[in-house]
């Protein structure tokens, strides 16, 4: 439907600010979720006959439930220092895609139902009743947003959008007006353990064909373990790279550093997804019931450790949330979380970042590598938005930055930045996070890459970069599809462990 | 008219620390579930200290998204602060020490004041994207700020008022001990500007000042490995 025709932006300064379009994508919203997809995971089917109230109702509760919605509701004073933050509106130029107009539509709501200055003069203060074309505003504006945080950095009082996004689809998902991509996925990991719904004897057929293939191409007997007790480590990775290119590259890479380092580990099918879209949602119990699982399978296998593979927003879960939810960390002292914590080793972060394993491995030289085998590779790191700013990786603030570059410095030899306004904490999204990687969003997502593809364009005219790693399956598959409508090669993209593997020795370690 | 202001302003002080005293309380008893620091972030204590106190004082974030939204915004605020010092001779017999040396700087600052002020509400006019998301009560609130400092440097340039006089009503207005405000239009005007502000405080996007220090992507330590974060709304969860 919305993603019929459009034009793909020109590539010229990452941070120019287009003019405003209004309306420009008011005609991109994603697919409803269906009455059975909503039902299946306890929302109502359809959207209900007294949405209204239910809706205004639902955000006096999460107003209740969420410190950081009532003081973002509140405090933000229209300065403007986030409008030319976000990438879908440096993409679209549709004014609805700058981070206070985005929260506005909320906002407005909120003052209208919450606030004396709202109910006594609403036109004074922009408040707003809840219409039936302001729910839709909502629903479209609301799936315009990737939740990357990018505004959150530049806001003078830390405003995150996300957390307004967030509340947004959950009042939305409330009402019976939910988005079919994300409510579908979640169904799907309930009922079989993994956003793909790739069942435990596929996903055993899958490995075996990883094993057999890794052999064939290096003699080794990498092993790929699906739920084996006792096993050292339990690996928790997006589903994406049990087969999508070129996310199984960095699978094959992730088996290369357990088996060159000698470290027992397993897979899970009960637990086969890193993905939480609970968190696109932004509910609390679809986010904790999904993160369950992980800590049930690691208690059945009695793993002493648990190691999160390359996705962002998989690893802002388990990073920051899945101590709360779910126990898996440390310092607790009630008897839920203590029962985990007995059983994992103390000695290692809990849970940890491949790419933390793999930089700890280098750096107490158990690792060893070809460099030369990357050589015809000019590299690049993307930042994904979610590991950038909402987790960390290793001892200092800013460790998420350095060890994936470490890593690929340490297994190839040519590595270049990109503009330090498109990289770090100003890392733009890919275009596809946050729940909105499904095709009629097509238009917005390409949209929405403009930023980083011309920071990439750059550098690959300057330097010649023609390889741009980054630790995220959902980065690699939007890129892999808008790359080619800025005209860059779809293999452009891949993981950093896709590095690792190139260039690791195996077999011959000893 | 003595007596207007004395209530006006018991009226006032009363709704302003009431109506903040409510919210902030609602803020504070209103959980943070989840750790949702914007990262990088410090992973102690002492460093949000360090990293609100940068925000608070020096606005550290928004000097990374605009230099001249940061240079305006930084120049009201800290004109502001040096006003409100000068003011406090208003309200202490003796003046403390600092107070009095503070007054020249902060006669000055009445003009950087309204210098600040006048480069944002340009910005409401002349930038595109802020013109957009500007409601009329974005306007009325620079309005406000900005009659508040013009009637003030009015009182102090062009027709004085007897501020000895002026001191001996708000001392006095402290003591519950009534005394005469002298009859002046231009400190009519400031006073009933400046009760106006406090009244809307509460209730209005003034709350970022309180608002900056609940803010859980900025005072929250970066630290989710090692101490479990639990809400109760959240641990009530875990009892089902």
């Amino acid at each position: 439907m919305a993603a019929a025709e459009f034009t793909t932006p020109e590539l010229g300064d990452f941070s120019a600010i287009p003019p405003l379009a209004p309306d420009a994508m008011s005609g991109s919203k994603p697919y409803p979720a269906s009455g059975k997809i909503n039902e299946a995971i306890g929302f109502p089917a359809e959207l209900v006959p007294d949405w209204e109230q239910k809706a205004v109702a639902r955000l006096g509760e999460l107003l209740k439930q969420y410190r950081s919605l009532k003081v973002y509701l509140d405090a933000c004073v229209h300065c403007g220092a986030c409008t030319d933050k976000c990438h879908y509106f440096l993409g679209t130029g549709d004014p609805k895609n700058m981070p206070v107009a985005r929260q506005d539509l909320l906002r407005s709501v909120y003052r209208r139902h919450f606030t004396p200055a709202g109910k006594l003069f609403p036109q004074l203060v922009g408040a707003r009743d809840l219409t039936r074309e302001a729910l839709e505003d909502w629903y479209k504006y609301y799936n315009q947003c990737s939740e990357c945080r990018r505004c959150s950095v530049f806001c003078p009082y830390g405003i995150d959008t996300a957390e307004i996004t967030m509340a947004g689809r959950e009042i939305l998902d409330a009402v019976g007006y939910g988005q079919k991509y994300s409510n579908e996925i979640i169904g799907k990991v309930h009922k079989i353990g993994n956003n793909l719904g790739l069942p435990g004897p596929a996903l055993a057929d899958t490995l075996q064909g990883v094993e057999e293939d890794v052999k064939e191409d290096t003699g080794a007997d990498v092993r790929f373990p699906l739920d084996v007790k006792g096993a050292e480590v339990l690996l928790i990775t997006p589903s994406a790279d049990f087969f999508a290119e070129p996310h199984i590259d960095s699978l094959i890479g992730y088996g290369k550093v357990f088996h060159a380092a000698g470290i027992s580990w397993t897979l899970s099918s009960k637990a086969s997804e890193a993905g939480n879209f609970g968190l696109f949602i932004g509910n609390y119990e679809q986010l904790r019931k999904i993160a369950l699982r992980v800590r049930e399978a690691a208690l059945e296998l009695g793993v002493k450790r648990i190691v999160v593979g390359e996705c962002g927003h998989a690893w802002r879960v388990a990073y920051s949330f899945w101590n709360t939810l779910t126990g898996i960390g440390a310092g607790a002292d009630d008897p839920f979380a203590v029962q985990l914590q007995r059983q994992l080793d103390p000695r290692y972060k809990q849970p940890a970042h491949i790419c933390e394993v793999t930089w700890d491995l280098i750096q107490r030289g158990a690792l060893r590598f070809d460099k030369e085998a990357n050589d015809q590779r000019v590299i690049t790191f993307h930042d994904s938005c979610n590991v950038a700013r909402a987790s960390r990786m290793g001892d200092a603030p800013g460790g998420q930055f350095e060890i994936p570059r470490n890593i690929i410095k340490a297994v190839a030899n040519k590595y270049v930045e990109m503009d330090p306004g498109t990289t770090r904490e100003a890392t733009f999204c890919c275009g596809g996070g946050g729940g909105l990687l499904t095709d009629e969003l097509l238009e917005l997502r390409v949209k929405g890459a403009m930023p980083r593809m011309a920071a990439l364009k750059q550098v690959a005219e300057q330097d010649g970069v023609n390889f741009m790693a980054t630790i995220c399956a959902i980065c690699k598959a939007q890129f892999t599809k808008v790359l080619p409508y800025y005209k860059f090669d779809r293999g452009m993209v891949g993981g950093v462990h896709q590095l690792v593997s190139a260039a690791i020795r195996i077999g011959s370690n000893d | 008219m003595s007596l207007f202001f004395a209530l006006l302003f018991y009226a006032a002080a009363v709704i302003f620390i009431a109506g903040l005293g409510i919210k902030i309380v609602d803020y504070v008893r209103t959980p943070a579930p989840l750790k949702i620091p914007t990262t990088p972030a410090p992973i102690s204590a002492g460093g949000v200290w360090l990293r609100m106190l940068r925000e608070a004082m020096l606005f550290e974030s928004l000097f990374k998204s605009n230099l001249w939204l940061w240079a305006f915004g930084i120049l009201f605020h800290g004109a502001l602060l040096l006003v409100l010092i000068r003011h406090l001779r208003y309200f202490t017999e003796p003046v403390w020490f600092w107070v009095g040396w503070a007054q020249p700087f902060g006669l000055y600052a009445g003009f950087a004041m309204l210098a600040g002020l006048a480069g944002l509400w340009g910005r409401r006019f002349l930038v595109e994207r802020v013109r957009y998301i500007s409601t009329p009560s974005d306007h009325l609130m620079l309005a406000l700020l900005a009659g508040i400092g013009l009637s003030g440097l009015g009182m102090k340039f062009i027709a004085h008022t007897d501020i000895v006089a002026v001191k001996a009503f708000f001392l006095g207005l402290m003591r519950f001990d009534l005394q005469p405000l002298p009859s002046h239009p231009g400190l009519y005007v400031h006073l009933l500007l400046v009760a106006l502000l406090l009244i809307i405080f509460p209730f209005s996007k003034l709350l970022h000042a309180p608002g900056l220090f609940f803010s859980p992507t900025r005072n929250q330590a970066d630290d989710p490995r090692e101490k479990r974060h639990l809400a109760p709304w959240a641990a009530e969860l875990e009892r089902s």
